[in-house]
């Protein structure tokens, strides 16, 4: 064998005789442990409490951050698988259908005279068994999950529809209502959002802790070698996408408690809030790459963000089109950043591109808000 | 003869650093049929992708009718007359036979519609002209692996391309298929086209080549006339290394048999195919790119289970179905490619090594960092993987370092058999040294090495026994001590029905 000759000269410290790799962890100065998407995350969160904090009186008010809050658990709690299954390379279209048909079945069948606890777990069931169907096309007929979820998400709500038709479910009792509209005794923490934190806890912990959680990033990174090394690769999917039934039959429970009522249309469109919440958490939608804290820090940013736009009075579509621009921006800014990182010319050029691009971004992020916000006040 | 009309001068190509090809040079002229020869990884593929244009030659010049040229693109390999027919056959299957010769180029009639009585015209008198018989109007989808090769011959032609290359044409032809092709190769060798023809089978050579050419290791050896050149001599410019002592295969005892396949096979890739290996024993497996030895080595570990024969694990029976088996059996296997099957680059060091064994470092599902990082830290040093730190990205390594990840890999998971496809395929020279001293090594403790290599040398100097395999069957078997270079390029390039 020729000398050892590590690439770099490590510290004196760490250098000894014959070594040629090291167990330290990596140095990396101050400034590059803040450049993560969740510290530029941290700070959009900062930037939005202290600009809408500003604007109105009524942002920094308990009661209306509670009430507000409760209105994104359902969000929440199907972004958590959505998290797994986004690493692991795929994605389910199908969770707002499903949580409509679970939500729906729970109804039917109370209006059956089944009790309601019984028929929240037949609902909870339900959604499993719809995320099951995903996963089994998914994994063992190797199907494309978009093409999947986006015949799941048609089918799913459509069972909504056959089971309610125009009637809407209601009558719930207060016990149950307590799910979507209580709060923990002796606080303003609604009883959702304590259910979301302490799920978020549990699938953060099953992600960054587990040899689970482990697989899934293989899995996204190069689902190939990751069989080759003897992981259920094919299971472990099938798993994944039950769980995110499972989670959108439970997110039906509470969107149904919260309301009081179910109709078929409950919930229509949130799958694209869920999956905006997930990549805009840094959550790469190629799979791979991502954390389970960058998509509870996106989520609450969003919801931050929609309420103290709510507050100024800004129209649902305007809010839709600065959360749009958000989304853009945070897949954009860390291309921006490699390219800088990066010598060359060409790359250079682009990240020039790129960082202009950027900035008429925000130009029009800025333009959109109060263009917006004048609109509103000048016709009041 | 005339002057040649194609000169490659000293050719030098390399990746990454790694010299492909080292000064090569080769000439070309109006008909005749140049056959270019050498082993796996001569260089003959990347020689071919200089001349058209895929590739630009770190040094050395292209000199085309006697001036000189630069390819920057396929493009202009193309419009200076040289066209290339590749193994993969690249029509377009929903069109039909004269739609494919003039795509791009359709004849157009005015406001720029197609002038289809004039393509079926042109197509017609072209056919005609290359004695091929095909219906213009037939879908490519439908054509015979044959038929589609004439399309693209006459696809070339219709661009008037003086200079045709053609890689391993006959590959996948039957045996009029191939008659078929020589009539036409030499109708067009008449008309002044020249020819490059790449083959491994050298019968087919002295039937149809007029010189031929040899390369090695990537550096030219010698070009002759083939009616001057006999077979022994041929293969002996082919694989004409010394073997040195690079490849320290110690005596080890071999003990009992740890892997027995019979008659093993997988429908339409590889059939009967028989071995016993035992603990000690390094068993080489030669052939050809294609020969299906990494099949038979992904069949073994459950990749693509077989669809018939035996496998025996230490006197045991067994019908592995996944990966997971085979790991739990005692089998461990390092692919071929290491990007693709190896390794999950974007990651780091240590989850790259702790993959297999991922629940050996947790409790009951909850990874143990601590362990996990020593294990790995330990695999890694052993291997003497060079890297900043074990948390390095697998992809920032060099080829060679890689290698070792994954061999530290699949060595910690204390494997009783250990296969290894390839092992020092693009790897320097020292960490191939290396490889070949760990693995006698390993073979020393008791393991038993299957080693699929297309290196002779290797191959020669590392096993204890060597399997050839051809076309998905064995075709040879041989002892340390009755192998030869020679015998084993025979095994591997002859026909099936010299094998019987």
């Amino acid at each position: 064998m020729t000398e050892p000759r590590p690439k770099a000269a490590p510290p004196a410290a760490e250098r000894s005789a014959g070594a040629t790799i090291s167990a330290a962890p990596p140095r990396r100065s101050f400034l590059a442990r803040f450049q993560r998407w969740e510290w530029m995350l941290v700070g959009l969160i900062v930037l939005v409490v202290a600009l809408n904090s500003q604007l109105s009186p009524y942002f920094l008010d308990a009661r209306n951050l509670s009430r507000t809050s409760s209105d994104f658990m359902e969000i929440g709690l199907m972004m958590l698988p959505m998290v797994f299954i986004i690493i692991t390379g795929g994605i389910d279209l199908s969770v707002a259908s499903n949580l409509a048909m679970c939500a729906s079945f729970m109804g039917w069948l109370f209006m059956r005279g089944v009790p309601i606890w019984p028929a929240a777990l037949a609902a909870l069931l339900l959604g499993a068994t719809g995320g099951l169907f995903n996963g089994l096309l998914v994994a063992r007929v190797k199907l494309p999950p978009l093409v999947v979820t986006l015949g799941t998400y048609a089918f799913y709500r459509g069972v909504a529809y056959v089971l309610l038709g125009d009637q809407a479910a209601r009558g719930y009792p207060a016990g149950f209502t307590f799910i979507g509209q209580g709060k923990l005794p002796g606080t303003l923490i609604p009883f959702s959002v304590a259910l979301f934190i302490v799920l978020a806890i549990v699938f953060g912990l099953v992600l960054h802790r587990t040899t689970f959680g482990r697989t899934l990033f293989a899995i996204g990174n190069n689902e190939n070698a990751t069989a080759y090394s003897g992981v259920p690769v094919a299971r472990t999917k099938i798993i994944v996408y039950t769980i995110s039934g499972l989670m959108a039959g439970l997110a039906g429970i509470v969107l149904a408690a919260r309301f009081g009522s179910t109709r078929p249309d409950i919930g229509l469109g949130l799958e694209l809030a869920v999956i905006t919440a997930a990549v805009l958490g840094g959550v790469d939608i190629n799979g791979g790459i991502g954390t389970m804290g960058g998509a509870v820090l996106s989520l609450l940013l969003i919801g931050l963000l929609r309420f103290g736009m709510g507050l100024l009075n800004i129209q649902g579509q305007v809010q839709g089109m600065v959360i749009g621009l958000l989304l853009i921006l945070s897949i954009l800014l860390p291309n921006v950043a490699r390219n800088l990182s990066a010598r060359g010319g060409a790359p250079q050029r682009r990240s020039l591109a790129a960082a202009a691009a950027l900035i008429a971004a925000f130009a029009l992020f800025i333009l959109f808000f109060f263009w917006s916000r004048a609109q509103v006040l000048g016709a009041g | 003869m005339n002057e040649p009309i194609l000169e490659l001068k000293e050719i030098t190509k390399r990746f990454s650093g790694v010299e492909v090809l080292h000064q090569v040079s080769f000439d070309l002229r109006p008909g005749e049929v140049h056959a270019l020869l050498g082993e796996n990884g001569a260089g003959k593929s990347t020689l071919v992708k200089v001349m058209t244009g895929v590739h630009r030659p770190d040094g050395g010049e292209i000199h085309l009718h006697g001036q000189r040229v630069e390819f920057d693109a396929p493009s202009a390999s193309l419009q200076a007359g040289i066209a290339a027919i590749y193994q993969e056959l690249s029509l377009f299957p929903d069109l039909n036979v004269a739609e494919n010769i003039f795509v791009g180029r359709q004849p157009t009639a005015a406001g720029g519609r197609l002038d289809w009585r004039t393509l079926y015209r042109e197509a017609e008198q072209l056919l005609a002209s290359l004695g091929m018989h095909l219906d213009l109007k037939q879908k490519a989808r439908s054509l015979s692996i044959a038929q589609q090769q004439m399309v693209e011959i006459a696809r070339a032609l219709s661009i008037n391309a003086r200079i045709l290359i053609m890689d391993e044409p006959t590959s996948s032809l039957t045996l009029t298929e191939v008659a078929d092709l020589f009539r036409l190769v030499r109708r067009l060798r008449a008309d002044g086209t020249a020819i490059v023809f790449i083959s491994h089978r050298l019968e087919e050579l002295y039937e149809i080549a007029d010189r031929v050419t040899v390369l090695r290791d990537g550096a030219y050896v010698d070009t002759r006339p083939m009616a001057e050149i006999s077979r022994e001599e041929l293969i002996r410019l082919m694989v004409g290394r010394t073997i040195s002592n690079l490849f320290p295969k110690q005596e080890a005892t071999i003990g009992d048999v740890a892997l027995k396949v019979e008659n093993l096979t997988l429908d339409g890739v590889f059939e009967n195919v028989s071995f016993e290996l035992r603990q000690g024993e390094i068993l080489g497996m030669a052939g050809l790119v294609g020969a299906g030895r990494t099949d038979v080595a992904r069949a073994i570990f459950g990749v693509e289970p077989p669809t018939g024969g035996r496998i025996e694990v230490e006197g045991k029976a067994v019908s592995i179905s996944s990966p997971q088996q085979a790991i739990d059996l005692g089998l461990a296997l390092v692919p071929e490619d290491r990007q693709l099957h190896g390794l999950i680059p974007p990651m780091n060091i240590v989850a790259n090594i702790s993959l297999p064994m991922l629940g050996s470092f947790a409790r009951r599902g909850w990874l143990r960092p601590r362990q996990e990082r020593d294990a790995a830290f330990q695999a890694a040093q052993q291997m003497e993987v060079r890297a900043n730190n074990i948390w390095q990205r697998v992809r920032e390594l060099s080829g060679g370092n890689q290698q070792k990840v994954v061999l530290a890999k699949w060595l910690s998971t204390k494997p009783r058999i250990l296969i290894l496809d390839e092992p020092t395929r693009g790897i320097d020279v020292g960490t191939k040294a290396a490889i070949h001293a760990l693995m006698s090594e390993l073979a020393g403790q008791g393991l038993a090495i299957l080693m699929i290599s297309s290196e002779l040398p290797e191959v020669l100097g590392m096993s204890d026994r060597i399997l050839v395999m051809r076309e998905g069957r064995v075709t040879g078997q041989f002892s340390r001590a009755e192998a030869t270079q020679e015998k084993i390029m025979s095994a591997a390039t002859q026909t099936m029905a010299e094998a019987l």
